[in-house]
């Protein structure tokens, strides 16, 4: 509390005295710190709580007597608590309107006690109480923790202090917890500050610029003279001593206007205003603020100077001004800061760092590229190294010493050029769909050892006849091409440009060699990028038509590398390269575990073909040129083949299209799915795992279905769960049981494997992939009776009920679905009730999502249905009633279905009923009387059934219109919409004039076979 | 007369061709016929002398640089040596079919074995960095360095010179490095050209 009371918080006047604490965002998140420290401080550290301060803490608090509750003594307007002292004193005293704490534990309990306005206590106690670590330590223990020095230090004190009281023990430890909580605010403020501090340096860098132009001209200068404090600027911008700058402090500057003394001014993330005179550098005082905050500058300065408001010609330098501000309105949308603190994230400032040291490449660029960048970029870490270390450690004597170490790492990496830290690198788009725009991260590239040995190369590359380019490239075959450094030199020194245009030429050879490199370096997405804009991939395709084998094979590899990104998959479409690599995919071989040498080639040409395709097939317009050109019979074919590096893509590949129907159901009818399933058996994990992807995709056909339980697949699927540590196996092996599961008698198999207790033992601890499935599969497995009180027993209650507090929204749909078909048998009700299952679900309808919604209100229904004292329950959901009945002005007709659904549930409740009613519900229901979706209908109709036994809801209906609308629902082909709607019309039909209207609207002329079947209907 | 002596003629080559054709690879008998047939073109003998035909040196020569575009003069001398399996200086009807039985449908293997002989200039069996490159007087910098560099990775045992065993396994490993030191065999363009004249249109005479 100490320091960062001291040298962060921001005083109003002078540090000494009694000073108010400033309303600033920094001073705000320090008093939440430590309110958040003394909040928690007895539950704790019960012992140290129990000290007792060597002086009480006082302050003028806000609080009256007859906020404080049990454990106080209360008479008139005075408190004193029960908990006292070993000299019976107690431990906190209140006489309006000051009160005396002194332990922490009446501190919590204060703080507690002032429900929402114990910031504002906080905030008056610190500031009445300028050192508080005096009054709650002594003068000693204080010193020594003003001290900052290490533990050693404050234990040799406790020898020295040789305190007579028992408690120094606790002394000592709560003098640690305070020194540690010192540390955590400083570096948490630290890292807020960091992330502010950093745009404003350039904006007052832009301003700074443009009034120096002002100063230079002659008479009609506004000023006389303008200067910054000191030359030296960090890294981050800021010209102010480091420990100025968690203040926000970005510079200080020095004024000389035409008119008025001399200005010092400060200039801070909060706003620019005068300080108490700082000339120069190294100065230990005068950074008070002695003046208004201005939101600029010039704001400020016309103020002052009335020579410069006059002068200065607003218009000029708000358009030289435009482009910085612009840009800043630019950043603050995407902040979302407030207006006036132009601010911008980590990452944005990073990126700069970045721009910079690019622009820097580009001046001086091949031999000594490096050197420059890479010290900018470690001079940046350092200093920011710097702040954070100063902060954590604040000894300055350890902060002289780590600036030392610094400073020489920093001279070290200006001198070598290998210093760059990894990180910056990020490659962020190694896996990602999207394009960015290219980036040309020269400056963070070490040069690999082989640089000069490429140079070389490359050299020879674009010298060479043929002969002694095939030497070249076989030379190039021993670089360390999986590297990204190589990949990047081989690029960036011109090779990738020449291995292309090696394609074009007629040496099958020449061609075969660069192959060869760019089907290794096309690994990286980079070059991939690169080989796409140098048109790469036209002439790859072209060489897929090549009658050598080798380079088909060769091309089709690099391909697949190179497609990964859709603007390569679509060119490859666009060239007519589906087509070409669905050729290759018949090898003609019909026997593919016996091959001869001779067909071996063409297995190879073929296998790459597969993997060409694999990537394509990642675009839903390749998967349909795929399947135009005759491709799924051939990977049919294929997947006969006995070897796992062939079954990968091929499986992966027919897993990707399977997305598709019109892929489902050729896979289904072509006999796939024997191989499929019989691949589930490879001891390989990842053929395993895509032939349950694809088994999930397909399984989405019934036929599929019923053929997977044929061979055996669900057996298989089961003991797939045993390999839990794969957890995308186990996603896709889950998946596949679930979409399995959708019919009975697979889920018949699948008891017989025990796979349901498996399945329950896998809702704990496992990524969001496998959740989904796993409550998917429990939601179908529960849809057979028998299965559900076999859920209950294995415990699966309880953790579907914890995931109903998770975000994932197709998680949230499984799960409800799975707790709903639990929620019909008693048993399982209980455990929900206990667990407040209800509850949670009931909370699910404020989700935004209509899949959330309507998923949720129709597990209540069996809930409601089930519940014990029902009623009551939903009476408890305060607000509840309210938020189903909002849900019928959804426009989603699932939604609207089931909160109808639920509604017919709630209002049998008549306590309930008459809530609903209170609140509109007739109106509501009756508007949706229009609708024409049956689903609907029927549930509606289900609702105004039960809905009508309250009151004058049946007239209410009447006079709403509602009746008219429901005679139309029997012109319905849905005998349930017929079944619900006749039991409405029942009971409106109570009420005279509804009848008439019912006649009016020919309801004897509707079918009277229909309703007379309905009421006949055993339902 | 001159009828049947040409009907005595085809007797005699159709046997030489079965002959040939169990003792070469590659060549069923109408294709050793066929041969045969060029073979005596070659040699401008309108008459076949049977086994008895010898081709010298320039013959071949000229036969494979017309035939397969094969030009490089120490190459062609490594070619013809190749062939001359004796090493009489003159290659015989039999060493010719075999010979081309390697260049046109030659197997790995046989290919690496003729390349081999092609570069093992002096017939020690070992290629040396000198003779690698010997066509011009003095090679740029670059070839040579590449040279070395290749040298140098392909010989597995570290003695300095190429044998054929560093060779062999070097090639395995990478195939590209078969004509590392210059084109000795005929692109496929320029094979199937000469399977197209020597097997089709000679039989459709």
């Amino acid at each position: 509390m100490g320091l960062s009371l001291t040298k962060a918080a921001q005083w109003t006047t002078a540090s000494s005295g009694t000073g108010k604490l400033e309303f600033t965002p920094m001073n705000e998140s320090l008093l939440k710190e430590i309110l958040c420290f003394v909040e928690q401080f007895s539950s704790q550290h019960p012992q140290e709580a129990e000290h007792v301060f060597e002086e009480p803490l006082q302050w003028r608090t806000t609080l009256v007597a007859s906020d404080f509750k049990t454990e106080y003594d209360i008479s008139d307007s005075a408190v004193q608590s029960h908990e006292k002292d070993s000299e019976g004193l107690p431990l906190l005293q209140f006489s309006p309107p000051a009160v005396y704490v002194r332990s922490f534990s009446q501190l919590s309990k204060l703080v507690h006690l002032a429900d929402d306005k114990k910031l504002e206590e906080v905030r008056t106690c610190l500031e009445e109480n300028r050192d508080p670590v005096v009054k709650i330590l002594g003068r000693s223990f204080a010193t020594a923790l003003e001290r900052e020095d290490t533990q050693t230090d404050i234990l040799s004190l406790v020898d020295k202090v040789k305190d007579p009281a028992k408690d120094s023990e606790t002394k000592v430890k709560l003098c640690l917890l305070l020194h540690n909580m010192d540390k955590q605010i400083l570096s948490k403020l630290l890292e807020e500050i960091s992330e502010k501090v950093s745009l404003n340096p350039t904006a007052v860098k832009n301003e700074v610029e443009l009034l120096k132009q002002l100063c230079s001209e002659g008479e009609k200068r506004a000023l006389k003279s303008l200067r910054y404090t000191s030359d030296f600027e960090f890294s981050n911008g800021c010209r102010t001593p480091l420990w100025r700058q968690p203040h926000g402090e970005i510079c200080y500057l020095v004024i000389e206007p035409c008119d008025t003394e001399t200005l010092y001014i400060t200039y801070s993330t909060a706003g620019v205003f005068l300080n108490e005179g700082i000339k120069q550098e190294g100065e230990e005082s005068g950074y008070e603020r002695t003046s208004d905050v201005y939101t600029d500058l010039v704001t400020l300065l016309k103020s002052r100077s009335p020579h410069f408001a006059e002068n200065i010609n607003e218009q000029d330098f708000a358009a030289q001004k435009l482009p910085s501000t612009h840009k800043f309105q630019h950043v603050e949308s995407v902040d979302g800061e407030k207006q006036g603190q132009p601010q911008r994230s980590y990452e944005q400032q990073e990126k700069n760092v970045h721009e910079k040291t690019k622009q820097q490449h580009t001046v001086n660029k091949a031999g000594n590229r490096n050197k420059y960048g890479s010290s900018k970029i470690a001079c940046c870490y350092i200093s920011s190294l710097c702040l954070i270390m100063y902060f954590l450690s604040y000894t300055y004597s350890v902060y002289i010493v780590i600036c030392w170490v610094l400073s020489a790492l920093f001279l070290f990496s200006k001198t070598s050029a290998g210093a760059v830290p990894v990180e910056l690198e990020s490659s962020t788009d190694s896996e990602e769909e999207e394009e960015q725009p290219a980036r040309h991260p020269e400056g963070n590239t070490d040069l690999p050892p082989e640089y000069w040995q490429i140079q070389k190369l490359v050299k020879y590359l674009k010298a060479s006849d043929q002969k002694a380019t095939v030497l070249t490239l076989y030379a190039m075959m021993d670089l360390n091409l999986m590297q990204e450094t190589c990949q990047l030199a081989i690029r960036d020194l011109g090779g990738l440009e020449i291995l292309l245009n090696l394609l074009d030429t007629k040496e099958v050879r020449c061609k075969i060699g660069s192959l060869k490199i760019l089907r290794k370096i096309s690994h990286n997405m980079q070059i991939s990028r690169t080989i796409v804009d140098m048109r790469g991939l036209q002439r790859m395709v072209t060489t897929l038509d090549s009658p050598n084998k080798d380079l088909k094979a060769l091309s089709a590899e690099t391909i697949a590398n190179v497609a990964r990104f859709h603007r390569a998959r679509k060119i490859v479409r666009n060239l007519d390269g589906i087509k070409k690599l669905v050729k290759l995919l018949d090898c003609g071989t019909p026997n593919l575990a016996q091959v001869s040498a001779n067909q071996e080639k063409d297995v190879e040409v073929a296998r790459c073909g597969v993997l060409a395709l694999w990537s394509c097939s990642k675009s839903c317009k390749n998967k349909e040129a795929i399947r135009k050109a005759g491709g799924i019979p051939l990977l049919g074919r294929l997947l006969k083949s006995p070897h796992a590096n062939m079954l990968i893509p091929v499986v992966g590949t027919l897993q990707e299209c399977s997305s598709e129907e019109s892929y489902r159901v050729t896979i289904q009818t072509e006999g796939m799915i024997k191989d499929l399933v019989k691949n589930l058996r490879s001891d390989n994990d990842e053929l395993q795992m895509h032939c349950a992807s694809a088994i999930f995709k397909c399984a989405e056909e019934k036929e599929t279905r019923d053929l997977v339980r044929k061979y055996k697949g669900l057996q298989q699927l089961v003991s797939l769960l045993g390999k839990a540590d794969n957890k995308q196996l186990l996603a896709a092996a889950t998946g596949a049981i679930w979409k399995c599961s959708i019919s009975t008698d697979n889920v018949a198999e699948f008891q017989k494997h025990n796979a349901l207790q498996t399945l329950v033992g896998l809702l704990t601890d496992q990524p969001e992939e496998v959740l989904v499935n796993v409550a998917g599969a429990l939601g179908e497995f529960a849809q057979i009776p028998a299965n559900k009180p076999t859920i209950g027993k294995c415990g699966g209650i309880k953790p579907l009920v914890n995931l109903l507090i998770g975000t994932n929204q197709a998680l949230l749909v499984n799960v409800t679905k799975a707790l709903g078909a639990c929620a019909t048998d008693k048993d399982n009700m209980t455990i929900i009730q206990q667990l407040d299952g209800v509850r949670l679900v009931w909370s699910l309808l404020k989700k935004p999502s209509p899949d959330v919604q309507s998923s949720a209100a129709w597990a209540l229904c069996p809930c409601i249905e089930n519940a014990k004292d029902a009623g009551e329950m939903v009476r408890s959901l305060v607000g509840g009633l309210e938020l189903i009945l909002n849900l019928l002005k959804s426009t989603n007709n699932e939604v609207l279905a089931s909160i109808c659904a639920a509604i017919a549930k709630i209002a049998r409740d008549e306590e309930n009923l008459a809530v609903l009613t209170d609140h509109g519900v007739i109106p509501l229901l009756t508007k949706l009387t229009d609708t024409t979706d049956d689903r609907l209908r029927h549930h509606l109709a289900e609702a105004i059934y039960y809905c009508c036994m309250w009151g004058n809801n049946r007239e209410s209906f009447g006079e709403a219109q509602a009746v008219a609308p429901l005679v139309r629902f029997l012109k319905s082909k849905d005998t349930a919409v017929h079944l619900s709607t006749a039991k409405a019309l029942y009971q409106l039909s109570w009420v005279p004039n509804n009848v008439i209207t019912m006649y009016e609207r020919g309801v004897v002329k509707v079918s009277c076979s229909v309703v007379v079947a309905a009421f006949l209907s055993p339902h | 007369k001159c009828r049947k002596m040409s009907a005595m003629n085809r007797k005699v080559i159709q046997t030489l061709a079965e002959t040939i054709s169990k003792q070469v690879e590659h060549f069923n008998k109408t294709e050793a016929e066929c041969l045969i047939r060029e073979f005596n073109l070659l040699l401008g003998e309108p008459t076949n002398m049977g086994e008895q035909s010898r081709a010298g040196q320039s013959e071949v020569q000229e036969h494979l640089h017309h035939t397969f575009d094969l030009t490089d003069d120490i190459i062609m001398d490594g070619a013809f040596r190749a062939f001359d399996k004796d090493n009489d200086g003159i290659v015989s009807l039999k060493e010719w079919i075999e010979g081309l039985s390697v260049l046109l449908r030659g197997t790995l293997n046989e290919k690496i074995k003729y390349c081999f002989h092609v570069y093992d200039l002096n017939g020690d069996g070992f290629i040396t960095r000198r003779r690698c490159f010997p066509t011009e007087e003095d090679p740029d910098e670059g070839v040579k360095d590449l040279v070395e560099i290749t040298l140098k990775k392909m010989d597995h045992d570290h003695d300095g010179k190429l044998s054929f065993d560093d060779f062999e396994k070097a090639v395995r490993e990478e195939n590209l490095l078969l004509e590392a030191f210059g084109t000795c065999l005929p692109d496929s363009t320029s094979v199937e050209a000469f399977e197209q004249y020597v097997f089709q249109e000679q039989l459709e005479q």
